[in-house]
């Protein structure tokens, strides 16, 4: 009698088992489609709305003012390249110094000091660093500027950009280092013309993925950038950028300009996977160059 | 011995740009906190308990926003970690190989996505989609609720928090997924050599381990979620309020300083806003020093162990 009430629980266990075995796959299962539905729906909607807007107009002209249909985002566009090369021109450099001295010359704990110091720094919201470049550069200068947007964007990239930088300087062999050394260089001519080399295509591929990051952030620019509607060449005076003109767009009443903001967003969109695709570039370079020795 | 001065000047050269961004962290601070002295000398601590937010009359608190960002943080951590977690799981132990890497790749692609943009897709697909359809279903069904009462405007704290979930779920995603597969595999096979179903390996094998891992992807998410702009100001309606309803639209800390910054009038105004970016600084420091500190406690506990 006991047996046959041990067997049934038995078997009633065993079959909720079975069945949450089963259930549990199909659970997980949803939490990647729901997922994968939600990227649909922005890349079909972006692709929808984008592309009819998307035409030789939108690549060269100014946007049009308030009422007038058309015009475009040649400003905008050639603004955001502006700001990314000042970016780099800000970020590259601290970034790449700071992360060779880590792997080369630092000692453990300034290293970590410095390693949390970056992490840390990796999680500031991107509007602080706008403020902070608003503090430091907008207001001493009074006026927004080219200037401020691309010191804003350069802070941005630096923790990234040291961070691997310092990855992948560590991954050239010591006995790279060590023959060189051997050779009689001092070490200064072994990381400049050794180490830097070997680890150039991951040094690159680091900076590609920062400067993807930075160039769609639209916060930072708000105020230092500030956005403009006519071209600029002076690094004094406000310029325009994409993901700002996207922002002003998208929030304003208008029909025509809504269809422009969704134009915008597929070239920015654009512009940013080109970035990444090439970051992938050198990463393949850089893993051929290592399989080729 | 040209040769030892030749290396001292290049590695002191180099110093100085690690010394350079600590001095970069410190100056933030520093300039946010010398420049919201305004504001921190006329309100003190009140700032932060203070729910008025009266330009004209110059009296500002920052107890609306706080409020703002702590509830879209919150409801946004509520939706993603499941949906995160899970994927991760799914995508680490039971997605055929190939399924595994082309939905890793949407995930880099969805994390790739600059906020703006979820921004306008919230704009013109989201609040729509809210405003006809989800609103008035959560309305009719869960109305009982104080959550899901109120005017519906399609903007607000629930589809603020529904973008800020889609924005911090790859992170929760790429992290969990590199912390499971980090699991010896031999765990997982003494637990099925033991008999174990799937859902039980799951429960006792892989997040008893990946845990600590977890919960430090999730507080980034958090630290992400806190400080996420554009997206956010695009879709909770802008409005300081604290109410109960999910529907009413709100403000967070980040959103106003992104909308009033350029348009603050008077010195008070000014330096209360830069004060608000003072309060995200340190909160996002801690948030993320924390896990920062958790995700090192656990991979030099491994590295010992193992």
């Amino acid at each position: 009698m006991q047996t046959m009430d041990f067997d049934k629980a038995f078997q009633r266990t065993k079959a909720k088992r079975y069945f949450m075995d089963q259930a549990i796959v199909y659970v997980l299962f949803l939490c990647a489609f729901v997922l994968l539905f939600i990227l649909f729906s922005i890349l079909t909607h972006l692709v929808i709305n984008g592309v009819s807007s998307i035409n030789v107009n939108f690549f060269i002209h100014l946007p049009k003012p308030v009422g007038e249909v058309g015009g475009g985002m040649a400003n905008a566009i050639t603004g955001t390249l502006t700001l990314l090369f000042l970016a780099v021109l800000f970020g590259v450099p601290i970034g790449l110094a700071a992360g060779i001295y880590l792997n080369e010359y630092a000692d453990y704990r300034f290293a970590q000091v410095v390693r949390f110091t970056i992490d840390v720094m990796n999680g500031i919201p991107s509007i602080v660093f706008g403020i902070f470049a608003y503090v430091i550069c907008v207001l001493p200068m009074k006026t927004f500027s080219v200037l401020s947007g691309g010191f804003a964007l350069g802070i941005m990239m630096i923790p990234m950009v040291t961070r691997t930088t310092e990855q992948f300087v560590r991954m050239v062999p010591n006995q790279l280092r060590e023959a060189g050394l051997a050779l009689g260089a001092p070490k200064w001519r072994v990381i400049v013309d050794i180490v830097l080399p070997s680890s150039i295509g991951g040094i690159m591929t680091g900076i590609m993925v920062a400067l993807a990051r930075v160039a769609g952030e639209t916060a930072p620019l708000l105020f230092t950038a500030f956005g403009n509607r006519f071209w600029n060449h002076n690094l004094m005076q406000p310029i325009a950028a994409l993901p700002l003109q996207i922002f002003s767009y998208a929030i304003s009443p208008f029909e025509d300009w809504h269809r422009q903001a969704w134009a915008g967003a597929i070239v920015l969109i654009v512009v940013i996977f080109s970035i990444n695709l090439l970051a992938n570039y050198f990463m393949n370079r850089r893993h051929r160059f290592l399989n080729g020795q | 011995m040209r040769k030892d001065t030749s290396d001292l000047v290049f590695k002191y050269f180099l110093a100085v740009f690690p010394c350079l961004i600590l001095l970069l962290v410190a100056g933030i601070l520093y300039q946010l906190v010398s420049s919201s002295g305004l504001s921190i000398h006329k309100f003190g601590f009140k700032f932060l308990s203070n729910r008025t937010w009266d330009p004209v009359a110059e009296d500002f608190g920052a107890l609306p926003f706080i409020f703002g960002t702590c509830v879209t943080s919150f409801l946004a951590l509520l939706m993603a970690i499941p949906i995160g977690v899970g994927s991760a799981i799914y995508l680490a132990e039971y997605a055929p190989a190939k399924v595994s890497k082309v939905i890793s790749i949407f995930v880099d692609l969805l994390a790739a996505i600059p906020s703006v943009i979820y921004g306008l897709w919230g704009i013109f697909v989201l609040v729509p989609l809210m405003r006809t359809h989800v609103q008035p279903f959560l309305g009719k069904y869960l109305g009982f609720l104080p959550f899901f009462q109120g005017p519906n405007y399609g903007v607000g704290f629930l589809s603020a928090s529904i973008i800020l979930a889609i924005i911090i779920v790859p992170f929760i995603i790429s992290i969990s997924r590199e912390v499971i597969l980090a699991i010896p595999s031999v765990y997982k096979e003494s637990s099925y050599a033991l008999g174990a179903t799937r859902w039980e390996t799951i429960q006792l094998i892989i997040l008893s381990h990946a845990q600590a891992g977890i919960f430090g992807a999730i507080i980034l998410a958090l630290g992400r979620a806190i400080g996420e702009t554009m997206a956010v100001t695009m879709i909770i309606g802008n409005n300081p309020s604290i109410t109960s309803s999910l529907f009413s639209p709100g403000y967070t800390l980040a959103s106003v300083v992104a909308n009033e910054f350029s348009e603050a009038t008077s010195k008070t105004y000014l330096s209360a806003l830069i004060e608000m970016g003072l309060v995200l600084f340190v909160v996002s420091i801690v948030v993320n020093a924390l896990a920062r500190l958790l995700i090192w406690s656990v991979t030099t506990r491994e590295s010992v162990t193992v």
